[in-house]
């Protein structure tokens, strides 16, 4: 690798070359998805994912593959390569914030009790034990209902919220595991202050297992807006995402399959990539931590 | 050997460090608890090396720990510089930590896996100071050229890049950056190859003299203990069975138990015909329950009435040389001619 090129770029390149096979497919299409829903505006000639032709009568209806309409359009006219695009930006935004979300307060509440011990983890595990025990679909549906809006700033927060119990339980697992290894004693001999203690020696030996975590779950939950929108109770129409688009071109799948193939093999592509590149992570960190 | 009693500490004021009828107990599942160490005393001189034997389980760890309140005993005294340690606030607990410090048995998990070595290093300095960088750096390439790291190799690698017996070095220059009086050494060769643990325990003699250390030296080996120990406790089941000086204890071995693990130790000479006749069977009984009166007594050759009923005191049976038992192998000495008793006025 030429080196003019900074460190950490170089480092990115070797971390990626020593990949497996299928998993540099996953991080390649991953990137790619995620590059087209950050510049989704800026891809030039791409059809405006809300214009229906029909109105106009300039284009056609649930038309298959063309050099126009490479993916066809659905049953509005619409751009079906179009609609993905600005779909895949619900389906990431939505799976980003969850993770984010689950990260950083379950990651942080996680740690704090699995250090900590005593009657604070009683308290607070049992309560997180509470919210598990609730179908997360049905509190889910119930929130979004009262609440009322269907934006995307709400679904997010709703699923990220929902998120934060699992990951405190990963957390807190591992951070009683990380807390009974001898170097947090070694702090605790040195005199170390226990906040301290939490942050510079417990949490980050939480984290790669909590982010392994959060790359499989992050592909729940692009299932779980998929399973919204398909409720239609995700983002309303207009708005594309992969959900409401095999929502939408369910009811005319006998005309035209297309509609709900293309949404579908997104999904199931990123979902897969997802889980592949989570435990690519999972067993990369698992042995570099290895003792003796 | 269930040893009770004190008649093996030195006035006070010689001791460096006393422990005085130190208990660890933990609970456990049932109702139950563990009494993993139930009333023991030692002193250590400045300057000293104690070793503290024992098999796995017999709580030497605990005592180790103990010492340093990680975590504070259930009860008894720990006297450093005449200061009760259990007394202090966590707080003032935790400004003493500087003086007393310990290295661990597993010497990879003593390191965090994702901090490089030179971090490692300067964490106590970052706790208590300097906080200057160059000082910092400082210190710890001499600590680290004191342990035999080369600092500029290891400083920005992690504990994963280097082998057991350097991360043993590592965690050693780590507590001793603080220039602690009192050094805790809780197995610190027992996961290491033999070779590497001569070398670990010469580092350890040469530090001793460097910095004028004091030592406490956990192990289960004897042979390591020995040679690198003033004194030797010999711990049985959460009690202290026998108190000698290293040789005396090797060669005249007064308790049951002491003779047992000696004769237990493998010999490397293979010519050497072995007389394991009296070798004791059985496991260590469970520290839940122990048993009444010498807790040694369900594996003692000598054991007797007396042994059940009532628990044997430390006694003197020669120079400085102390055991708990009720049929020591050594008759105990012609009575040293009683100290005038001062009585206060």
């Amino acid at each position: 690798m030429s080196s003019f090129l900074p460190s950490w770029i170089r480092t990115m390149f070797r971390v990626f070359w020593a990949m497996p096979l299928v998993t540099k497919l996953c991080t390649f299409w991953l990137t790619t998805i995620i590059l087209a829903a950050i510049f989704a505006d800026f891809i030039p000639k791409l059809a405006d994912p809300s214009y229906q032709g029909f109105l106009f009568g300039t284009d056609v209806t649930n038309d298959g593959q063309s050099l126009h309409h490479w993916l066809g359009t659905d049953n509005n006219s619409r751009d079906i390569l179009s609609r993905l695009i600005y779909g895949t930006r619900v389906s990431l935004t939505v799976a980003v914030t969850a993770v984010a979300f689950g990260t950083f307060f379950g990651g942080l509440l996680g740690s704090f009790v699995g250090y900590v011990r005593g009657r604070r983890e009683a308290a607070i595990m049992a309560s997180i034990d509470v919210i598990l025990a609730f179908p997360a679909l049905v509190l889910l549906l119930t929130v979004v209902t009262l609440l009322g809006k269907r934006n995307l700033l709400v679904i997010s927060l709703v699923v990220g919220v929902l998120a934060i119990p699992y990951y405190a339980r990963v957390s807190r697992a591992n951070a009683l595991a990380v807390s009974r290894r001898e170097f947090v004693a070694a702090a605790r001999a040195i005199g170390t202050k226990d906040r301290t203690i939490l942050w510079r020696e417990v949490i980050p030996n939480v984290m790669p297992t909590v982010l392994a975590f959060a790359l499989v779950s992050a592909a729940v939950t692009v299932v779980l807006e998929g399973t919204l929108a398909f409720l239609g109770l995700s983002v309303q129409p207009p708005t594309p995402s992969w959900g409401v688009m095999i929502n939408a071109a369910r009811a005319d799948l006998r005309i035209n399959i297309w509609p709900v193939i293309w949404p579908s093999l997104m999904l199931v592509f990123t979902v897969y990539s997802l889980n592949n590149v989570g435990d690519w992570f999972r067993i990369r960190t698992a042995h570099k931590t290895a003792a003796l | 050997m269930a040893g009770s009693g004190k008649a093996h500490l030195r006035p006070e004021g010689d001791a460096l460090v006393s422990v005085e009828d130190l208990v660890v107990e933990y609970p456990v599942a049932g109702g139950n608890t563990v009494k993993a160490v139930s009333g023991i005393s030692f002193d250590i001189k400045r300057g000293e090396t104690l070793g503290l034997v024992g098999e796995s389980g017999c709580g030497k760890s605990t005592t180790g720990r103990a010492l340093i309140q990680l975590p504070s005993p259930t009860s008894g005294a720990v006297h450093y510089n005449l200061v009760d340690l259990t007394k202090l606030s966590a707080e003032a607990m935790r400004r003493r930590r500087t003086d007393l410090q310990m290295i661990f048995q597993d010497p990879i998990s003593s390191l965090n896996p994702r901090r490089e070595v030179g971090e490692i290093v300067a964490e106590p300095l970052n706790v208590w100071g300097p906080k200057n960088k160059a000082k910092q750096k400082a210190l710890v390439d001499e600590m680290l050229n004191a342990v035999g790291i080369d600092p500029d190799v290891a400083r920005n690698k992690r504990p994963h890049e280097f082998s057991g017996g350097q991360c043993q070095r590592i965690s050693i220059a780590r507590s001793l950056v603080l220039e602690p009086e009192v050094l805790i050494c809780d197995e610190p060769v027992s996961a290491l190859d033999v070779s590497v643990q001569a070398q670990i325990l010469n580092l350890l003699e040469d530090l001793k003299k460097k910095y004028n250390l004091t030592l406490i030296f956990i192990a289960h080996d004897l042979a390591v203990v020995k040679n690198i120990s003033d004194r030797v406790a010999v711990m049985y089941l959460g009690k202290i069975c026998e108190v000698a000086g290293s040789d005396e204890l090797y060669e005249n071995p007064a308790h049951p138990y002491t003779q047992l693990l000696l004769v237990s130790s493998p010999e490397p000479d293979p010519t050497v015909v072995l007389d394991r006749s009296d070798t004791s069977s059985g496991e260590l009984p469970s520290p839940i329950n122990p048993p009444s009166g010498c807790r040694f007594r369900t594996r003692c050759p000598l054991a007797d009435d007396i042994c059940s009923s009532q628990e044997p005191q430390m006694q003197e049976v020669g120079q400085d040389h102390f055991v708990a038992c009720h049929h020591p192998l050594i008759k105990v000495a012609e009575a040293p001619a009683a100290d005038p008793v001062w009585t206060e006025a």
